[in-house]
């Protein structure tokens, strides 16, 4: 006869298999994900499940906040609307300037034969939150592919340069900060016009990297971008340099720097259009003959040999 | 079932769509943007933690992977990291299910504040090795936090469980 066990044992796998399991997939996902970038699918796939739920959830805190906003008396409004008016006057009169100004830029640069410099434009978008995660410092807007965003697009608000879009959804956007472990920005001295990079330490500030020892750059310097990586527009405010330490026994001085913009505020902020492509790099001379390969091998192999020589004397 | 091993007071049956609505609502509980708040505990692996010990056939690792998965998306974080520690928060409640139902319900907490931390460390870790620079230490206040929390959510999802006491003064025992 056959004897089954009655249906109330069975228990699936052993917790251990079931737990082998489990850590064998998530640590394969981890490996997947931070050192091939192969996820982004799988993401983008859970992402319309759980965007929304996380968008439905945090509606009615929106609201709630938006709520103070509808019991301004109608004295602060008339105020400020005075106020707003006064100061699109004042805009408008240097706005036209400034496309008096623009359109002569031009003028000059086509007689000197230079690159145009390209009006900026952008989109605005809405920071809807920032990431629950401890560890990054990244913010979500309500803009995403379905609006025409790219990756890399940098991220301005009224101030100054905040970040780039690092992430896409089809209806939102993940932005990297500019203070983010290291986000970097090409940027470059107002005052005189010295080039460097700006790299994000992760704790609200950023640190101005590979700067000489005695480099010219002093406490309240402003740093804006260079446009040099042909991603960031120039021009654009990024930093303020609040400390400089400059140590003798080091090769390059310390310099700390604040950013600018609100950078870890919530607010509207503009997604500006990818720059024009940049022409391309010139190649690095490339050793393509077979004679040459031949060459630089035997080349290494003398070397090796000599250095086996050293390490045996 | 009763509340501790030691009570003489008989639960009902836990029920199924209960466990599994509150898990999910834990979820949404960690969407809010009170997450990034110091001391604002990981609702999912409290909650996690806590049907682990009680009803571990109903909510194991399974759904802390699906959970972790989720989490890691809504995050924005390395994929896998919260599905990682959430698997074995739940391997780890089952794990322990035995041995802390027998105490008070302070003495469990005890129990489960290293799985807590635990799931914090690994995260920690995990990021480390992504190269992230780790948070301030304020990020270790939360499983506290949950630990202190233990008390109050298991009164909370237990209550659908309890039944009234009746008392029959015609009845002899």
């Amino acid at each position: 006869m056959d004897h089954q066990p009655p249906p109330f044992f069975k228990r699936g796998p052993a917790p251990l298999a079931l737990l082998s399991i489990y850590l064998g997939l998530s640590v394969s996902l981890l490996v997947l994900d931070h050192r091939f970038h192969y996820l982004e699918l799988l993401r983008k796939g859970i992402a319309t499940v759980v965007l929304p739920l996380q968008e439905a959830v945090q509606a009615p805190l929106r609201a709630m906040t938006g709520v103070g906003s509808y019991f301004y008396t109608v004295d602060v409004l008339k105020g400020e609307n005075q106020d707003l008016q006064r100061r699109h006057l004042e805009d408008a009169a240097a706005l036209a300037r400034v496309q008096q100004l623009e359109t002569e830029n031009q003028r000059l640069r086509r007689l000197l034969d230079m690159r145009e410099r390209l009006a900026t434009s952008g989109k605005v978008a809405q920071i809807i939150y920032g990431n629950r995660d401890p560890f990054t410092r990244r913010v979500v807007v309500d803009k995403g592919s379905q609006s025409g965003l790219t990756l890399g697009q940098p991220v301005i608000d009224d101030v100054g340069v905040i970040g780039q879009v690092t992430r896409l959804y089809p209806f939102l956007a993940e932005v990297t900060l500019i203070t983010d472990k290291d986000q970097a920005v090409p940027v470059q001295v107002v005052r005189n016009g010295l080039r460097s990079v700006v790299f994000g330490l992760g704790n609200g500030a950023l640190e101005l990297r590979y700067m000489p020892a005695n480099a010219d750059v002093q406490n309240g310097d402003v740093l804006v971008t260079s446009g040099l990586d042909g991603v960031f527009p120039a021009g654009f405010p990024v930093a303020k340099v609040v400390r400089i330490e400059r140590d003798a026994s080091y090769t390059f001085a310390r310099i700390i720097c604040v950013p600018l913009a609100g950078v870890e505020q919530h607010g509207e902020v503009l997604v500006i259009n990818p720059a024009p492509t940049a022409p391309p790099r010139p190649e690095p001379e490339v050793k393509s003959d077979p004679d040459d390969k031949a060459v630089e091998r035997a080349m290494n192999k003398s070397n090796k040999l000599k250095k086996a020589r050293q390490g045996r004397n | 079932m009763q509340p501790t091993f030691s009570s003489s007071r008989i639960l009902l049956p836990a029920r199924p769509w209960f466990v599994h609505l509150t898990v999910i609502l834990a979820f949404l509980l960690n969407c809010l943007p009170t997450g990034n708040w110091p001391g604002v505990p990981d609702w999912v692996a409290l909650v996690l933690c806590f049907w682990g010990v009680r009803e571990s056939r109903l909510v194991g690792m399974g759904w802390g992977f699906v959970l972790g998965l989720a989490m890691d998306v809504a995050d924005g974080s390395l994929m896998g990291q919260h599905a990682l520690a959430y698997v074995l928060v739940a391997y780890a409640a089952a794990a322990l299910s035995r041995r802390v139902l027998w105490f008070p319900l302070l003495t469990q907490a005890l129990h489960v504040l290293p799985i807590l931390v635990g799931a914090e460390v690994l995260q920690l870790a995990i990021r480390a090795w992504a190269g992230a620079e780790p948070p301030s230490l304020y990020f270790l206040a939360t499983p506290l936090v949950a630990t202190v929390l233990w008390v109050p959510v298991t009164y909370l999802l237990l209550l659908p469980q309890y039944q009234p006491v009746e008392r029959d003064a015609n009845r002899p025992i």
